[in-house]
């Protein structure tokens, strides 16, 4: 038993398509909680007042962003290293969740940034760096969607991920020296001192773990319809080759 | 490896385009920044850097998608590749010779489109500098988009959009550099990162390029 | 340097072409592959030229032995005939081109730019490029297209030349060449049987 058998795209869809129900049930539950909770039943910030709360979808958000590149990542060097032809269909699935769940950070931080800083928008470090890894994921779905050969796809693609996240990194350090920014540190991190209160912590651990949950929930699925539609394709040009 | 160099540099003159087209952009270039936002020169002073490195990154990128696509259309990739050149080294040629027809005529062209946006006197050595030290790094960052992008027939606006988000440490550190040098700063930091990521760049990044060119010609 | 290739199967857009083909080409033999269009020649013939891996299978003395001549001649218009021969014959240590131009009767050309040669005078140059490469075993592509009967003797002349000089030549063509000591193998016989359809692996064939 081991974990590349379910590498094995027969093997995969039977089992996802048996734990589909209770993903979808799960992250379902988990969102709802956690978002009620954070928006009702906290207290308003002394500070921010209520416009705090839009951190359980703008933390959660963000967090995916960067997760679902880093997936991504490994699913690439999987199919480079293994070639299992499921772990490339699964990072070309999860990139368009990972470019809405930038977009979300993005248009979440731009509403609450207007009433805290006074502007929709800031040349920050972190702000930049999420249009830069937007603009890299960009490039990654519109370099799968241009190339027919589903294998030379997924070479391209891989190598492009992986020579990506380097530049995304340096990229990262290069705007951090050119701006310092008007962004809070992080809103959850080991060193208590810089945490956000418990009343806020507990809802928004509910959030975020109801967002992995929904995006595994959307990977295995995405995954699953990629599976078939390049199933149909092999098909097609098994027909051709026939007739 | 000299004769692919020198055939590709006697094609880039006896072919026209090489040099002219890419220098001829970044003069437009340039010169509409005035028409766009105003003559006063207290705010060209102040954007010149940026700008003109702007230009020589805009001017590097349109000559990209010819990089590899004429080699790859003739048949001459496939040639290469079962000759007993190491790709790496191909790649490597090709990022150089379109560094000399595009990247070195941008650096020396962009003193005198300085003077054109008031560059202060101190800010020519720096922008002189940081050119020569991050062109090259633009070209071979380019490369690699080429040869991803190099089977597609309508490859160019995938190549950009491929390319700029790569570009971005190096538009970054060799604008710095070029702003503090005009504005007399210490321009040390951002000048040694500017050539560490060009170095770093053109040590590992045709292996990669080579990877995705043998993918490519499958 | 006798190329030996054993049991290969090829693919071409992920769907396998031909498989169990095997043959053995000795110094000083030539071997003409025939078949139908689409059977998979280019495929095989760019799978032993090492530009593409095979399926499975072994192709034993081709690394650093083949020259490949596909069927665009990789000429660049904007150099004259001597400049891109050049080219070729020093990525490959050649000293001389002479010995080609004379081969080909490019002599007369030689000065011409190759975009203002005809569609035959540039695929003799192409052509030529093979004998400045110094490589012993030959695999080409349709040498013959576009040749009048005259550059397709002068086309033999070279390869019998070669393979006197102890060299080889894997030739995918439909015309008789003249070339009569050369086997043929048709790969027609070689031709793929695609797997059973329920039999969903993991390359979705």
């Amino acid at each position: 038993m081991s974990i590349w058998e379910y590498a094995n795209p027969k093997k995969f869809l039977s089992t996802t398509e048996r734990v589909m129900p209770a993903l979808w049930i799960l992250s379902g539950l988990l969102m709802v909680v956690g978002l009620v909770w954070g928006f009702f039943f906290t207290p308003d910030d002394y500070r921010q007042g209520s416009t705090v709360k839009i951190i359980f979808l703008h933390v959660p958000a963000a967090l995916l962003a960067i997760n679902a590149w880093f997936m991504m990542l490994v699913a690439s060097l999987v199919w480079l290293v293994r070639r299992h032809h499921v772990s490339a269909l699964a990072a070309r699935a999860a990139a368009p969740v990972g470019v809405v769940m930038t977009l979300i950070a993005l248009a979440t931080g731009a509403i609450w940034g207007q009433p805290m800083w006074g502007t929709w928008w800031a040349w920050d470090p972190r702000l930049t760096s999420f249009l830069v890894l937007f603009l890299f994921y960009l490039g990654y779905i519109a370099l799968w969607e241009a190339i027919d050969n589903p294998d030379t796809a997924a070479d391209l693609t891989s190598i492009l991920c992986l020579v990506g996240s380097v530049f995304a990194v340096l990229s990262r350090y290069a705007v951090n020296f050119w701006n310092q920014g008007l962004h809070q540190g992080a809103s959850l991190s080991l060193d208590k001192k810089e945490n956000v209160a418990d009343a806020f912590s507990n809802p928004l651990y509910v959030c975020m773990i109801g967002f992995g949950v929904f995006f595994i929930a959307m990977v295995f699925y995405r995954t699953g319809t990629e599976i078939r539609a390049r199933r149909i394709k092999a098909l097609l040009a098994r027909e051709r080759l026939e007739a | 490896m000299i004769a692919l160099l020198m055939r590709d540099l006697r094609l880039a003159v006896r072919a026209g385009g090489g040099f002219g087209l890419g220098l001829a952009f970044f003069l437009i270039v340039t010169v509409m920044v005035p028409f766009s936002v105003g003559p006063n020169s207290e705010l060209l002073t102040r954007i010149a850097p940026g700008v003109l490195w702007l230009g020589a990154l805009l001017s590097c990128l349109l000559s990209l998608d010819r990089l590899l696509a004429l080699d790859w259309e003739d048949g001459s990739l496939d040639l290469l590749a079962t000759a007993p050149l190491p790709l790496e080294g191909v790649v490597t040629i090709k990022a150089l010779a379109h560094w000399i027809t595009t990247g070195l005529p941008l650096v020396l062209a962009a003193p005198v489109l300085g003077v054109l946006l008031n560059l202060p006197t101190p800010g020519f050595f720096w922008l002189v500098i940081s050119l020569f030290l991050g062109t090259p790094a633009l070209s071979v960052i380019g490369t690699f988009g080429a040869a991803l992008t190099v089977g597609l027939k309508r490859g160019g606006l995938l190549l950009s959009l491929l390319v700029m988000p790569l570009y971005v440490p190096t538009l970054i550190f060799g604008a710095e550099v070029a702003r503090r040098g005009a504005e007399d700063m210490a321009v040390q930091t951002p000048l040694l990162m500017l050539a560490g990521i060009s170095a770093a760049v053109i040590a590992l990044l045709p292996f990669a390029s080579a990877a995705v060119l043998r993918i490519n010609l499958r | 340097m006798t190329l030996n290739v054993t049991d290969l199967s090829i693919a071409r857009g992920g769907l396998p072409v031909l498989e169990g083909l095997g043959f053995t080409l000795e110094p000083g033999r030539a071997l003409i592959l025939r078949g139908p269009n689409g059977i998979g020649k280019t495929t095989l013939l760019r799978t032993i030229a090492g530009l593409q891996p095979p399926l499975s299978g072994h192709i034993t003395g081709a690394e650093d032995q083949i020259a490949y001549a596909a069927h665009s001649d990789g000429l660049k218009p904007a150099l004259t005939v001597t400049e891109n021969l050049t080219f070729w014959a020093s990525v490959f240590g050649a000293s001389s081109i002479e010995p080609a131009l004379d081969a080909f009767q490019l002599v007369a050309l030689r000065d011409r730019p190759a975009g203002a040669l005809s569609a035959g005078q540039k695929r003799r140059l192409g052509l030529s490029r093979m004998l400045v490469t110094g490589r012993p075993i030959w695999i080409m592509d349709e040498p013959t297209v576009s040749l009048d009967t005259g550059a397709v003797a002068m086309f033999a002349d070279a390869v019998r030349a070669h393979l006197g000089q102890g060299g080889s030549a894997l030739i995918a063509t439909h015309i008789d060449l003249g070339l009569d000591e050369a086997e043929v193998l048709d790969v027609g016989v070689f031709k793929a049987r695609l797997p059973a359809l329920d039999d969903f692996d993991e390359g979705f064939l």
